[in-house]
């Protein structure tokens, strides 16, 4: 019973049907399968087969997105359940995500948090427009040791320094790497502003994020 | 409603067939063939027997347009139909017959072996964006006399998709045939569901050589389908306005679709040709000019305007190396010959002129094709409505990555190139080795070749043709065949 739901899990996950991953979910935990089993054995070895898709060019980011929503909206069930239990997720990192602040771009951001969150790392996306004290505050409260930021205009992207600058102050600069993105954003950017690491397109961020904490 | 190229007004299509008919019967057609003439006389044209011209009246030829068939298929090697020739289909098959070989290694110009045209036939089957196989390189490494039936028999033994070809001799041809004939399972067999079509060339100004003449009678004979190969240089062998260059076209086929009818009414027969408008400073025959793909995609409606099936060379380059010029005038061709419903496009792998054939212009012109076909897919609405549903759902929500309706049209959608087609970030890029057009064809030729699956033919077949092929190779003194290169 329960190694068969978990096959249904990953079938739903791979398949991108997420109001069955969810369904499914509900019913293997209700039927007494431990929510650490669900997600390791279920709902994180779909991902895992989806990214691999990806990769080999047989998936598209249609495909990996509606996945990751469905494994993002099961993983909500779940949550309190762990909390309870006092277990946690292995994550591949924690990671505080946004576009800085007078930008509202999104489109590249959210790609980046939902590669992220799919390829296991526990995402923390403060969504657009987002003030240099906010981001280090949510790194201090999450001890995040990953912190990306976006940014899509020249006018905004001195923004990324003002946070590195906030962060070195805050004393929390040693406990967190900082990758930045978006289009005007190069590695000569990156490197004159003492940011970790830089990427211009999703697939590069998680490569970037797996070498700095991985 | 799917895209469509008319470049000629309806009232010039009726005038470039009228004076197509005129020409038919002043200055006549030239016919160096004593059985075609025979047919000719018999139905009724006026035949000069010393001067070996034909005045063919309208009427016989437009017998001959009623029973020609409007369509017919090409079949694989495992018997499906593949390939159809009528109405608005468009399919694509590499340039034939070319006599070099771009090295993959060094990018020049070499004669090609029998090692080279074996790669070749791989690499079309296991290119999705090609249709048909064609006879594209003559081997160097066996006598010019069998050039024809040689790169049939190499063909043969490594191809599923269907193939265009064509005989450089009126005996060759006997071989060719049974080869086809063998594969097929017997002449009846192949009669029923052709492998393969014959290209027969008209020469230039309105004159059938022998050699065609006698090809085309023979496929006519047995009905297998013969194609059309008309070639007015315009400027040159023919008018240089491109309308006249039409009319040229004109008649040189509407002679040779009356001749194979005289044969065997109801034989399959093929509108195509490969013209060039010529040019004027080098005195060359350029695939790439626009007035060449201009001259193509009329004499098209006009086969199309007589109910024809049709062909024609375009998506060639002149260029002499895979550069950007390469894929410039590659891409004009396919894509107006995509628009025009050209049934199969002859060109893809194809430069410096009709000389020499390209593996990685090949896989490069693949995706120029896969394009040209997503073009004339044309627009739909796929949704009922169009985008009120889905952008009510989002509102101004920046959200259709994630949305099912997005997984579920994007590939109906988009065309999605393979890696030779470049859409990285400037970064993605470099990280993958800043590689240039060439390279990424250099390594997807080197992919596609590893996915390569055997024909479907026994080993019996293999000896079979090996036997024919080597028989008639030593009636031209050579006693053995070079050998197939081992998997």
């Amino acid at each position: 019973m329960s190694s068969d739901i978990l096959e249904q899990i990953i079938t739903s996950v791979v398949e991108g049907e997420p109001d069955e991953t969810v369904e499914l979910t509900r019913q293997a935990f209700e039927a007494g399968v431990e929510p650490l089993t669900i997600i390791n054995q279920g709902l994180v070895a779909g991902m895992r087969v989806v990214g691999d898709k990806y990769q080999n060019g047989e998936y598209f980011l249609p495909h990996l997105i509606i996945a990751a929503n469905g494994m993002q909206q099961a993983m909500a069930l779940l949550k309190p359940e762990l909390h309870i239990r006092d277990q946690a997720i292995e994550a591949a990192g924690t990671v505080v995500i946004g576009t800085v602040r007078g930008d509202i771009h999104e489109i590249g951001k959210s790609l980046v948090a939902t590669m992220l969150s799919a390829t296991g790392f526990e995402v923390h996306d403060l969504g657009v427009d987002v003030p240099v004290e906010t981001f280090v505050a949510k790194v201090k409260e999450t001890g995040a040791n990953l912190l990306g930021m976006s940014a899509l205009l020249t006018t905004t992207m001195t923004a990324q320094r003002q946070v590195i600058e906030a962060l070195v102050e805050a004393g929390i600069r040693d406990q967190v790497k900082v990758i930045v993105g978006g289009a005007p954003v190069s590695r000569e950017w990156a490197d004159s502003i003492g940011a970790d690491g830089y990427a211009d397109d999703a697939v590069g961020a998680v490569t970037e994020a797996r070498q700095l904490v991985g | 409603m799917r895209p469509k190229l008319n470049i000629l007004s309806d009232e010039l299509v009726d005038q470039i067939i009228a004076e197509g008919f005129e020409l038919l019967l002043d200055p006549g057609v030239r016919v160096h063939n004593e059985e075609a003439l025979k047919l000719l006389a018999d139905a009724g044209a006026d035949v000069n027997r010393d001067t070996q011209i034909a005045r063919i009246p309208e009427s016989i030829v437009r017998q001959a347009l009623e029973t020609t068939p409007p369509e017919f298929y090409l079949y694989n090697l495992d018997g499906e139909p593949a390939v159809h020739y009528g109405g608005d289909s468009v399919q694509f098959d590499p340039g034939s017959a070319a006599i070099t070989i771009l090295d993959s290694e060094t990018q020049q110009q070499r004669p090609p072996l029998t090692a080279d045209f074996v790669k070749f036939v791989k690499l079309v089957e296991t290119i999705p964006q090609l249709d048909a196989q064609s006879t594209a390189i003559i081997c160097t490494d066996v006598t010019e006399d069998i050039g024809d039936l040689y790169r049939l028999y190499v063909a043969l033994n490594y191809m599923r998709k269907p193939i265009v070809t064509g005989a450089f001799r009126t005996d060759t041809w006997w071989t060719m045939k049974d080869m086809l004939a063998a594969v097929a399972g017997g002449e009846a067999e192949l009669a029923a569901k052709p492998i393969a079509v014959f290209d027969v060339c008209p020469s230039p100004p309105l004159l059938w050589s022998d050699l065609t003449c006698q090809n085309m009678i023979d496929c006519a004979r047995h009905n297998i389908p013969s194609e059309l190969v008309s070639m007015p240089l315009a400027g040159a062998t023919a008018p240089v306005t491109l309308a006249g260059a039409v009319v040229q076209h004109t008649a040189e086929c509407l002679s040779g679709v009356t001749i194979c009818q005289l044969v065997k009414e109801g034989a399959p027969i093929v509108w195509g040709g490969s013209p060039a408008a010529f040019d004027m400073r080098e005195g060359t025959t350029p695939m790439g000019a626009v007035g060449t793909w201009m001259i193509d995609c009329a004499y098209t409606q006009v086969g199309k305007a007589l109910g024809m099936p049709t062909h024609a060379y375009l998506g060639m380059s002149d260029a002499k190396i895979v550069d950007a010029q390469c894929g410039l005038e590659s891409a004009g061709g396919a894509i107006m010959a995509a628009l025009a419903g050209v049934n199969m496009v002859s060109g893809a792998g194809m430069l410096d002129f009709e000389s020499c054939q390209s593996y990685e212009k090949l896989v490069i012109d693949a995706e120029i094709i896969g394009m040209a076909k997503r073009l004339i897919a044309g627009i739909e609405a796929r949704d009922e409505p169009i985008a009120l549903t889905i952008m009510r759902k989002l509102g101004h929500r920046a959200d259709y990555l994630a949305q099912t309706h997005t997984r579920k049209w994007f590939s109906k959608e988009q065309y999605i190139p393979s890696a030779v087609i470049d859409r990285s970030s400037l970064d993605g890029w470099k990280r993958k080795g800043a590689k240039t057009a060439l390279e990424r064809a250099t390594d997807r030729v080197k992919q596609l070749l590893a996915t390569y699956q055997p024909s479907p033919i026994s080993d019996e077949l293999r000896v079979e043709l090996r036997d024919m092929a080597t028989k008639t190779a030593r009636k031209f003194g050579m006693d053995a065949l070079p050998p197939l290169p081992e998997d």
